[in-house]
């Protein structure tokens, strides 16, 4: 395989692993800030001390799941710092001014904050008043949520580049607000913030939906459950709304990456929704469609006769077509199914007064069997975004090929094997670890090693 | 104040953020990594220990690391390109072990007891392998990515003393934070790293200008040379210092904190010596810092947000050691 193959597949390997994480952690940090606020708010004097204690407990148990999706992130997201430039030296090189300070300014503000503040998050309970151990949780939580801002604002400037100029061949910023608030950055920042809020929220039903079912549920375990369903059924409707305005929005400044989206290879008018098809780049049409007419003209242009460009308008400029159809239906498959299954769930819930003992077993088993639907839908909608913006690494400025590394390829496929095989055995851990403190949650959180950490001596008093 | 000057003078500015980055970057990552090699040698009780003295702050240490290097991205574009190339098998090889110190960092204080020993195994072997790796990129980058025989022994020397210098690190951070049977044995540990460290350091400091002309020419000029002396001396007193005090009672006392800084100062030393050495190039004898760095108008904008972070980040680290300050106790999540 050529060298720009594999080194678009390892970094696609280490970006695709990074994702999974941040996807938990920007909405939990905010999951456990309410459920430490609720807590507070229970254990006042006058409250209920078993509403307080699941509180609590659910506080204790996510902020390991927390701790554990962090520090992922992190070696991950260190990983990427460094593949910036082993895979893409070009890239830097040219338009380092616009996204060095955009990496900067997310190093500087976020990456810092979140770290600096999770010890005191993690262990510092005790340490620290009250106060200053909520405000350490909300640092925590809106660090990840400014990292993610920094970082979309530079991905969608390499979708949707605007403020720039260019001066014998290296980009200069014209004016920040329009590289920052680029035309794509407002619709893809929501869409990943409500992503991660779905990825979370079906997280949260997921693993009390399979405690309830091995019978080890906690005293939290309907709070949990509550609070994810209330989460998604309110994300969703707000998600698929959010996801068609950034459909019109790609429509309008890459129109070839819709037309490989919805298989189009001519331009026509009111073209039809296709439902499956099997696109096919080298012959340049679809194979077995099955399609509802005039709908995607109707979707995309509000019209039925409406017009769609066509990937033959874009020769040489647009992505392949069979990785982003799929994709996209993927995508959108997993958030029909997350719709159904939050408004029923909610609704057959609340009837079970609010009791995820009394649900169904075949709605609990869909529950957990959706436990990491997030991740599939956020990963595919990645792919969409990111495969879609090639052949480019900024569309329609630089192309992908121009800016790749000089690395012998035998050299990128060693170390991406070596990658690969990392990530994969720490998902399937990290999976494992899940399902394990979901099993024993007491265990989890009580008998703990490094609680039993205590001095050999009694120095331990002295020392607070 | 002039302009012109001004803009001359950011790559200067930048590079000295960025050597700050990763001196702090390679003290506080340095002893964590040291823990971590100990890792094999400590009881099942101390390795809980060991954890919990880490535990608070590897995460932030391990930021600098991503400060450092994306300030070459930043600043040095066209250097981050040519030095993450010469170095892109032991960056890898790094980038692997970090992964698995920081994950085997968690699991294993989550997964099946069954599970603890292997989380704990790669814990070290993560550990070893990112300093190892380390080493052998400063020793690749201090000698300019030269080939011929001599280069890769000089950079397999690096590789072998600067993970002695992590564990030394390491077991003074233990003697400082830990009390009891635990800390005699700390203080064991670093009598042993102390040697190979030592070794180490020499070798390396008559290695470098015998490998590279241009640090020859730094160093071995009069009057410069009477007055650099001083970094060696100063070293040499510390190391001496550092190896005499191991021998007391006091450190196991109201000295346990000393060894520790003495070591912090060493690494201090050694790296006003390297930044003397490679001044004002950033990849040496190949390209220089105004080469090599972004445009002015970049620079500016990333350090108007220094200023304002940098301050910030150096405020709530202080604020986290002095939360978590004193021998380690119990590690809860709460």
């Amino acid at each position: 395989m050529d060298a720009l193959i594999l080194a678009r597949m390892q970094f696609a390997a280490n970006i695709t692993f990074h994702i999974l994480f941040p996807t938990i952690s920007i909405g939990l940090g905010w999951l456990l800030l309410f459920f430490r606020l609720r807590w507070l708010k229970t254990s006042r004097a006058g409250g209920d001390p078993l509403q307080a204690q699941g509180w609590l407990d659910a506080y204790r148990f996510w902020t390991k799941v927390f701790a554990l999706s962090f520090a992922l992130g992190v070696v991950s997201g260190i990983t990427m710092s460094f593949q910036f430039g082993t895979n893409w030296p070009g890239f830097m090189e040219r338009v380092g001014n616009i996204a060095g300070p955009l990496l900067g300014y997310e190093v500087l503000t976020a990456f810092f904050l979140e770290a600096g503040f999770l010890g005191i998050m993690l262990f510092g309970h005790g340490r620290v008043s009250e106060k200053v151990h909520l405000m350490a949780t909300f640092f925590v939580a809106f660090g990840t949520t400014l990292s993610a801002f920094w970082i979309l604002a530079l991905n969608s400037w390499m979708q949707t580049p605007a403020g720039y100029e260019i001066v014998d061949g290296v980009y200069h910023v014209k004016s920040w607000v329009e590289v920052i608030f680029n035309p794509s950055f407002p619709y893809r920042l929501v869409h990943m913030l409500l992503a991660s809020s779905l990825t979370c929220a079906f997280l949260l039903i997921g693993l009390s939906a399979w405690q309830t079912l091995r019978g080890v549920a906690q005293r939290s375990a309907p709070k949990v459950m509550r609070v994810g369903l209330t989460l998604a059924a309110l994300a969703i409707p707000v998600q698929i709304f959010v996801g068609d305005q950034h459909g019109l929005n790609t429509l309008e400044h890459q129109p070839a990456k819709i037309a490989a989206m919805e298989g189009v290879w001519e331009t026509e008018r009111g073209a039809p929704l296709l439902l499956f098809a099997l696109p096919d780049d080298k012959a340049r049409t679809n194979h077995f469609e099955l399609k509802l007419p005039k709908m995607a003209s109707l979707i995309l242009t509000h019209e039925l006769d409406g017009e769609i460009k066509g990937l033959n308008d874009f020769r040489d400029k647009h992505p392949p077509a069979l990785p982003l159809f799929f994709a996209f239906r993927i995508m959108v498959g997993v958030g029909v199914l997350m719709l159904a299954t939050s408004w029923l769930g909610w609704w057959l819930l609340r009837r079970s007064r609010w009791q995820p003992g009394a649900l169904p077993k075949w709605l609990l088993w869909s529950f957990a069997g959706m436990t990491f639907s997030g991740w599939i839908a956020t990963v595919a909608g990645w792919y969409v975004t990111e495969i879609g913006r090639q052949p480019y690494i900024v569309y329609g400025l630089i192309r992908t090929a121009d800016v790749t590394s000089k690395q012998p390829s035998s050299m990128i496929g060693l170390t991406l094997a070596l990658y690969i095989t990392l990530y994969l055995a720490l998902i399937v851990a990290y999976v494992g670890v899940l399902k394990y403190m979901a099993e024993k949650p007491e265990e989890a959180m009580q008998h703990d090693p490094a609680d039993r950490a205590a001095l050999p001596t009694a120095a331990t008093g002295a020392a607070a | 104040m002039n302009l012109m000057s001004f803009d001359a003078a950011l790559p200067v500015i930048f590079m000295a953020l960025m050597g700050i980055a990763m001196l702090v970057y390679v003290i506080s990552d340095g002893y964590d990594l040291g823990v971590g090699m100990l890792m094999h040698r400590a009881t099942d009780a101390e390795k809980d220990v060991l954890v919990a003295s880490i535990g608070p702050f590897w995460d932030a240490n391990e930021t600098w690391l991503v400060l450092g290097i994306g300030i070459l991205l930043i600043a040095f574009p066209k250097a981050h390109g040519l030095v993450l190339g010469e170095l892109y098998l032991p960056v890898a090889l790094m980038l692997v072990g970090l992964t698995l110190r920081g994950v085997a960092f968690d699991f294993r204080v989550k997964a099946h007891d069954s599970h603890k020993r292997m989380w704990d195994r790669l814990f070290f072997a993560g550990s070893t392998l990112a300093s190892v790796s380390q080493g052998w990129m400063l020793g690749r980058y201090v000698s300019g990515f030269g080939s011929g025989w001599n280069y890769p022994l000089f950079a397999a020397a690096i590789a072998a003393a600067l993970p002695m210098a992590y564990v030394m690190m390491g077991a003074t951070w233990l003697v400082m934070k830990t009390d009891g049977e635990l800390q005699k044995r700390a203080v064991q540990w670093a009598k042993i790293a102390w040697l190979p460290m030592v070794v180490g350091l020499v070798l390396i400091s008559m290695a470098t200008p015998w490998i590279s002309a241009t640090v020859r020419e730094r160093w071995f000029v009069l009057p410069e040379f009477i007055a650099l002396l001083a970094i060696p001396l100063m070293t040499g007193v510390a190391l001496v210092a550092a190896r005499a005090l191991l021998n007391t009672r006091a450190v196991l006392g109201p000295l346990a904190w000393l060894p520790f800084v003495l070591l912090i100062l060493v690494f201090l030393l050694g790296f006003l010596g390297l930044a003397y050495s490679i001044y004002p190039y950033v990849v040496i004898d190949q390209l220089t810092i105004w080469q090599a760095a972004s445009s002015p108008a970049a620079l500016k904008v990333i350090l108007f947000g220094t200023c304002i972070s940098v301050p910030a980040i150096a405020g709530y680290t202080v604020f986290s050691y002095r939360v978590f300050r004193g021998k380690t106790g119990e590690l809860k999540y709460a």
